[in-house]
C-alpha cells in the first residue's frame, strides 16, 4: 500500500479533531476525503503535511512512517492547492511560480514553468502581481505552484470553491487529465459532490472526527439507497449512526 | 544546508521591495529621518555639553549603530509577517526547505534589507553633520556583527512569539526593542542606570557595544576584549533565539496553529 494511515488521532487540548482514523490509499489512486465542516478534513491533511503532529497514530508511506523520513526529503514528494492558502500577493505569477519552483529544487525550471503555465493557460498574465488576478486566475495559479514538482501525492483542499462553472469545470478536467498523463496519488477534499464523483476512485466520509464510512461513490449511493452522492452525503451528515 | 533553497528565499523578499518603489522609500525614509533628528540633537549636545564637547558626533554615531541594530530586527520581523500577511505562511511551511534554512534565508536577507535602509542615511550625516561611522576603524565591523547577531536574536524570539500566539503577537514586533534601549546605555554612560540595572544591563551586549564605541571616538583606544565579549554574549542570545524557535516551531505543530496562520 502507498499511504496507509493507522488510528490517527489528533486533540486540540480537550477538543478531539480527528479520532483514531484509519484508512489506506492505492498509488495513483484519487480519494475524496468529504465530510461538514469542522469534521477534521483539515487537520488530517495538516498531518499528512507535517503541520500539524499526531496526538496518537502512525502516517505510513510505502512502509515506512513519514517520521523516519527528514523533513525535506518528504515533503518534496508532496504539494497542496487551497483556495485558503495564497501566494505572495506582491510578486508576479513568474515570480511565484521561480520561487517555490526553486524551494522545491526544479532542475529544468524554466521549462517546467513554461510546461505548466500553457497547460493551465496562465501564461497571458505571467507578468501581473497575483493579488491582482480573479479567483478563477488565483486558483489556476495556485494549481500551477502545487504541479510544478510534479508531486507524487498530491493534496487539494475545495480546488474549485468560489469558482464559476466555467472555471470550476476547467480545473476538474485538469484534473482529470494530469491524473491520467502523470502518475501522481490524490487525496481531495471537497464540498462539490459532482466534482468528487467525477474525480475520486473511492471516498472517505467523516463526521466529528472520526470516520463514517468509506467506498467508491457508487457503492455508497447503493448502500445508502440514495440517488447521487450529494443525498448519500447529506444522509450521512445528518445520521447520528456509524456504518 | 542547502543554499539554493535560501537563495530562493531571499529572493523572494527581494523581489518584493524590487516590487514596489515605496517599499524602497521606506526602508530609507525612517533611518533618514533619524539621522536628521538626532544629527540636530547631537549638534546641540556638541556645543553645550562639557561631556561631549572634544568629540563630535557621539550621539549620531549612537543613533546610527542603534539603527542598525533596529533595522535588522525589524526586518527579520518584517519578512516573517510578510508570510503571515499575505496568507503564504502554509505554502511555505509545506515547501522541501529545513527550518534552519528558513532561519538563514531571513538572516541573510535581512541584512541586505538593512543596508538598502541605513547606508543612504549613513552617507547623508557624512557631509550634514560632518559624522562618519567608519571612524570608528576596524573595530566597526566587529561591532556591526555583535549588533546584527543580537538584532537577529531579538527577530528569532519575536518570531517565535508570532508561532506561538499567531499574528496578534505582531504588536511585540514593534515594541521589542523600544523595551530593551534604556538598558542599551545607547546614548548615556552605564553609571546612569541604577545599581541593580547595572547588573542586567551587563548581561546584554547592548552595553559592550556602545561603552567601546564611546571609548573609541573620545579615547580613541580599541580594546578588543570588550568587543568580543559583546560579540560572545550575542552568540549566545542567538543560540539561544534559534532554541526558542525550533521550540516554537514544534509547539506550533502540536497546537496546529501552522495551518490556520493568518487567518
Amino acid at each position: 500500500m502507498f499511504i496507509e494511515i493507522k488510528n490517527l488521532s489528533k486533540v486540540y487540548n480537550d477538543y478531539l479533531a480527528v479520532n483514531k482514523i484509519s484508512f489506506q490509499i492505492e498509488k495513483n489512486k484519487t480519494i475524496g476525503l468529504l465530510g461538514p465542516n469542522g469534521c477534521g478534513k483539515t487537520t488530517t491533511i495538516g498531518m499528512l503535511l507535517g503541520l500539524v503532529s499526531p496526538t496518537k497514530g502512525e502516517i505510513i508511506i510505502e512502509n515506512k512512517n513519514i517520521n523516519i523520513f527528514k523533513r525535506d526529503e518528504i515533503l518534496k514528494r508532496f504539494n497542496f492547492a487551497s483556495p485558503y492558502v495564497e501566494l505572495p500577493k506582491k510578486l508576479t505569477v513568474r515570480q511565484n511560480l521561480e520561487i517555490y519552483g526553486r524551494l522545491y529544487g526544479i532542475s529544468n525550471l524554466d521549462e517546467r514553468i513554461n510546461e505548466i503555465s500553457e497547460d493551465l493557460d496562465i501564461k497571458n498574465f505571467f507578468g501581473r502581481k497575483t493579488g491582482e488576478l480573479s479567483s478563477g486566475q488565483k486558483n489556476r495559479v495556485s494549481l500551477a505552484k502545487s504541479l510544478i514538482n510534479k508531486p507524487e501525492i498530491l493534496l487539494l483542499d475545495e480546488p474549485t470553491a468560489s469558482l464559476d462553472p466555467d472555471i470550476g469545470d476547467f480545473i476538474r478536467s485538469y484534473i482529470q487529465e494530469y491524473k491520467i498523463k502523470n502518475k501522481v496519488t490524490i487525496l481531495l477534499a471537497s464540498h462539490n459532490m459532482s466534482e468528487v464523483e467525477r474525480l475520486c476512485d473511492s471516498v472517505i466520509m467523516m463526521r466529528k472526527g472520526k470516520i463514517i464510512d468509506k467506498g467508491t461513490c457508487e457503492e455508497l449511493i447503493k448502500k445508502h439507497g440514495r440517488d447521487n452522492l450529494e443525498e448519500t452525503f447529506l444522509k450521512l451528515a445528518r445520521s447520528k449512526d456509524e456504518f | 544546508m542547502n543554499f539554493n533553497k535560501i537563495y530562493a528565499l531571499g529572493l523572494r523578499h527581494l523581489y518584493l521591495i524590487m516590487n514596489s518603489f515605496p517599499r524602497i522609500l521606506d526602508l530609507i525614509y525612517w533611518p533618514t529621518v533619524q539621522i536628521f533628528l538626532w544629527g540636530f540633537i547631537s549638534k546641540f549636545f556638541t556645543l553645550s555639553s562639557d561631556y561631549y564637547s572634544n568629540t563630535v558626533g557621539i550621539i549620531l554615531t549612537a543613533a546610527i549603530l542603534y539603527d542598525f541594530l533596529f533595522r535588522a530586527s525589524i526586518s527579520f520581523n518584517m519578512m516573517f509577517l510578510e508570510e503571515i500577511w499575505s496568507r503564504n505562511f502554509t505554502n511555505l511551511f509545506i515547501a522541501p526547505i529545513k527550518i534552519r534554512e528558513i532561519i538563514a534565508a531571513l538572516t541573510i536577507t535581512a541584512i541586505i534589507r538593512t543596508l538598502i535602509g541605513l547606508v543612504p542615511a549613513v552617507l547623508i550625516a557624512i557631509p550634514l553633520f560632518g559624522v562618519s561611522v567608519l571612524k570608528l576603524g576596524l573595530p566597526l565591523i566587529f561591532l556591526l556583527i555583535s549588533l546584527y547577531l543580537f538584532g537577529i536574536t531579538l527577530g528569532l524570539l519575536v518570531t517565535s512569539g508570532l508561532l506561538r500566539y499567531g499574528p496578534s503577537f505582531e504588536n511585540i514586533a514593534w515594541a521589542s526593542l523600544f523595551f530593551l534601549a534604556p538598558l542599551g546605555c545607547i546614548y548615556y554612560p552605564i553609571e546612569i542606570l541604577p545599581g541593580f540595572l547595572q547588573i542586567i544591563a551587563k548581561i546584554l551586549p547592548l552595553v559592550h557595544i556602545f561603552e567601546e564605541m564611546r571609548s573609541i571616538l573620545m579615547t580613541e583606544t580599541v580594546n578588543f576584549l570588550n568587543i568580543f565579549k559583546s560579540i560572545i554574549i550575542s552568540m549566545i542570545y542567538f543560540c539561544f533565539g534559534v532554541l526558542v524557535f525550533y521550540i516554537s516551531y514544534f509547539g506550533a505543530k502540536k497546537r496546529g496553529t501552522l495551518i490556520n496562520m493568518g487567518e
